[in-house]
């Protein structure tokens, strides 16, 4: 296994477009929690915003790049038939899917722990300026926000890696893994049938893992905060698993 | 056949030749028709009335098709022919039930359109034709007619000591509009048109005190009764029967459950000084008229995805495979190659956009009025222009990522970056509870700004609404937001042709 682990993490370190990816996911994700804090301000009518969902929003464009980094570990290998080279030095393919997956995750738990740290200094730099109480780690619902948010980005690299295990090319995975994320929190967003969208957020990956950011008005969420990053997790689980039968079964 | 037809015939036989960018286009279609079914048959309306559910009121419909309230507090007289009315207004007061920050008590106050003044209109039912000139709490002497026209005449607020003379003059089928401040030196505001008998008179009216919440998706819209009242005398009639009643209607005003009316205006006459109270609006129901074309084309956000996979692998997949080395032999102007394939995908996508949003739009809008839902019926230039537009955006969507594929080689960079710049910034919009300002913003700056093209509805400078991205109003016209979208695609597909005619392949 740590044969296979150093080979993978050889390839992915030699593949340029990780080399900005990783970086990307810190900066894009800061970026935008800083211009969504910046952006917030309380009006006349009161202030509803969640300090710490607003500080760590940044995490919903940090995910989609996580997804590339993911999907490029191994679609990549797929594109250019590397895969097969890859298979005969190793041919328990399982390992490799489990070094990579392992390789991902770490390298996600790294970039987010970075980017997470990034978004709660912005929320507390920003926030308290435009009227709103600033997020802190010694808060216990903040803190479970962050590191909830950190396991997010992993859980949903790990979701895309098994994805791509599955689907093969890379450009089409990637649709793929974006559409299941985005669809549903889309169609929950604009339905007026409270007990449909409460179903489909708590069942779907995005909605229900994102849960873990939520610090206020706790009650009525539509999933406990782990509870719902225990869905996504069975999400990424399932992923894996299908990546892992069909890599098994079928020819690279 | 030359050259270059010959080129766009070959790019056609590869598209249409390769099984998965056939089946993605068609699944594109169909994702974005089934999805905005779902949506559309699981919003529903109702209403209650007391505590029974009843089928929610269709909304008056003024004399331009548009929704529109239409309930104020009407003291007139029948007018036949030619005639005039004038009025001094000395005061405009009002009630403002429970505002922010307690909403614990009711406060005295005007919301900035309360409207006080006179008033010609074709009949007292709701949404008919109407000419009316008055004094606003906020926006100074208006002319309004037919609810989406309005017209500014000198600003300032009515008091006992800056009271404003009001003068409505009809010669033949033309109504004019007159101002002063003393009842000597009259200001000309403006001239409407209105035939028949009418209705002339006073009335006073107040539309809700609105919070708009700075978020969209879960931010809330609060309106709270608003009740002006104004002070008339110097009350002047010609042209109407001599020595005849003042006519009273609470026009609009709806029934409690147990038929007493709820919220009534008002009006006491005492020593020709007359007392007018009402609430309501004449104006279009504007962000309010049930939910929009938006929400029956949700599903082109997932569409589009699938469209930028398609568009991305076809020029990727040539690249990848060298293939593109023997189309390039087989016709060395390389940037003829790149134009040929946008022809071809951009052709393809038009169609399939066109084709989709042409489908939900009626479809949809069928099943949402089956729900319940009492917004208007879209006219069929609507329809169609909407439909086109769709299209053009679907295209300009899939010519970016075909340009990025193009530019960078690599099928998931060209995913990636447009997913990211189309698909993730109105998805922000919709789902992030983004503050509204960064959400104009976003539908600004990015090429997601295309997504205007979903507005169906003008906002209206003498109405207060929440005209939010969330709730259809968008910060580009149609024209503007498909302008951003093309800057982008030229600028990719610019790039890729500078790339491609350059470096090896």
């Amino acid at each position: 296994m740590s044969r296979v682990l150093h080979a993978e993490w050889t390839k992915l370190r030699t593949e340029p477009a990780a080399h900005w990816l990783l970086p990307c996911i810190v900066v894009v994700t800061v970026l935008v929690s800083l211009l969504v804090v910046a952006a917030a301000s309380c009006t006349r009518g009161g202030c509803g915003f969640d300090p710490a969902a607003l500080s760590l929003a940044g995490v919903q464009l940090g995910q989609a790049l996580v997804v590339l980094l993911a999907v490029l570990a191994i679609g990549g290998e797929h594109g250019t038939g590397l895969l097969r080279t890859t298979f005969t030095a190793a041919p328990r393919r399982i390992v490799v899917l489990a070094a990579k997956a392992v390789l991902i995750g770490g390298l996600t738990l790294a970039a987010g722990t970075v980017a997470v740290l990034g978004c709660v200094a912005a929320g507390r730099a920003i926030l308290p300026g435009n009227g709103i109480a600033a997020p802190s780690l010694a808060d216990g619902p903040t803190l479970r926000a962050a590191v909830g948010s950190v396991l997010y980005l992993v859980l949903i690299g790990l979701l895309a890696l098994g994805v791509a295990a599955a689907i093969r090319d890379s450009a089409v995975s990637a649709g793929a893994v974006f559409a299941l994320l985005y669809a549903v929190p889309l169609v929950a967003a604009v339905i007026n049938d409270p007990e449909l969208q409460r179903t489909l957020r708590r069942l779907a990956p995005m909605p229900a893992g994102l849960a873990v950011q939520a610090t206020t008005d706790l009650d009525n969420l539509p999933i406990g905060p782990w509870a719902g990053l225990a869905v996504l997790a069975a999400w990424s689980a399932a992923a894996l698993l299908l990546g892992a039968v069909l890599l098994h079964h079928r020819d690279p | 056949m030359s050259e270059y037809g010959r080129l766009l015939r070959a790019e056609w036989t590869k598209f249409r030749t390769v099984r998965g960018w056939v089946l993605g286009t068609v699944a594109a279609v169909l994702v974005t028709v089934l999805l905005g079914l779902f949506v559309a048959s699981n919003s529903h309306s109702s209403c209650m009335k007391g505590t029974v559910e009843v089928e929610c009121p269709t909304p008056p419909v003024g004399p331009d098709g548009e929704p529109v309230r239409d309930k104020f507090y009407f003291v007139h007289q029948p007018l036949a022919g030619d005639g005039a009315i004038t009025v001094r207004v000395t005061s405009m007061t009002g009630l403002i039930t429970y505002p922010p920050p307690n909403h614990n008590e009711i406060v005295p106050g005007l919301v900035e359109w309360a409207k006080a003044g006179v008033i010609a209109k074709d009949g007292t039912a709701e949404g008919s034709r109407y000419v009316a000139l008055m004094a606003t709490a906020e926006h100074g002497v208006r002319m309004q007619h037919d609810f989406i026209h309005d017209t500014a005449g000198k600003p300032g607020a009515v008091s006992a000591g800056a009271p404003r003379w009001l003068r409505l003059t009809r010669v033949g089928d033309t109504l004019t509009g007159d101002e002063s401040a003393d009842g000597a030196s009259w200001t000309r505001v403006g001239t409407a048109t209105l035939a028949g008998t009418v209705e002339i008179g006073l009335f006073v009216t107040s539309p809700s005190d609105l919070t708009v919440d700075g978020r969209v998706g879960g931010g809330t819209v609060q309106a709270r009764l608003a009740e002006a009242t104004a002070t008339f005398d110097n009350v002047g009639l010609t042209g109407t029967a001599p020595g005849a009643d003042w006519l009273r209607d609470d026009v609009g005003v709806v029934p409690n459950p147990d038929g007493a009316p709820h919220h009534p205006g008002g009006v006491e006459e005492a020593g020709g000084v007359m007392t007018v109270s009402g609430n309501g609006d004449m104006a279009p129901l504007a962000g309010e008229s049930g939910p929009g074309v938006q929400l029956v084309l949700i599903g082109l956000v997932i569409g589009l995805i699938v469209v930028i996979v398609v568009a991305a692998r076809y020029v990727t997949t040539e690249t990848r495979l060298g293939l593109i080395g023997v189309t390039l032999l087989a016709s060395p102007r390389r940037g003829r190659v790149l134009a040929a394939k946008a022809v071809v995908l951009g052709a393809v996508t038009f169609v399939a956009g066109t084709t989709a949003a042409a489908l939900v739009i009626p479809l949809g809008w069928g099943v949402l009025r089956d729900n319940g839902f009492r917004q208007p019926g879209l006219p069929l230039s609507t329809i169609a222009r909407v439909a086109v537009e769709t299209g053009l955006l679907v295209a300009g969507t899939a010519l970016l990522a075909l340009g990025l594929g193009a530019l960078l080689r690599r099928g998931l960079a060209a995913v990636g970056i447009a997913v990211a710049v189309v698909v993730l910034p109105y998805l922000a919009v919709i789902i992030g509870g983004l503050p509204t300002a960064a959400s104009e913003w976003l539908l600004r700056l990015t090429p997601a700004a295309a997504f205007a093209i979903q507005q169906v509805a003008p906002e209206y400078a003498h109405v207060l609404a929440s005209y939010t991205p969330g709730s259809g109003y968008y910060p580009l016209p149609a024209w503007g937001g498909l302008a951003v979208m093309a800057g982008y695609v030229a600028l990719a597909l610019g790039l890729a042709s500078a790339r491609l005619r350059r470096s090896d392949v």
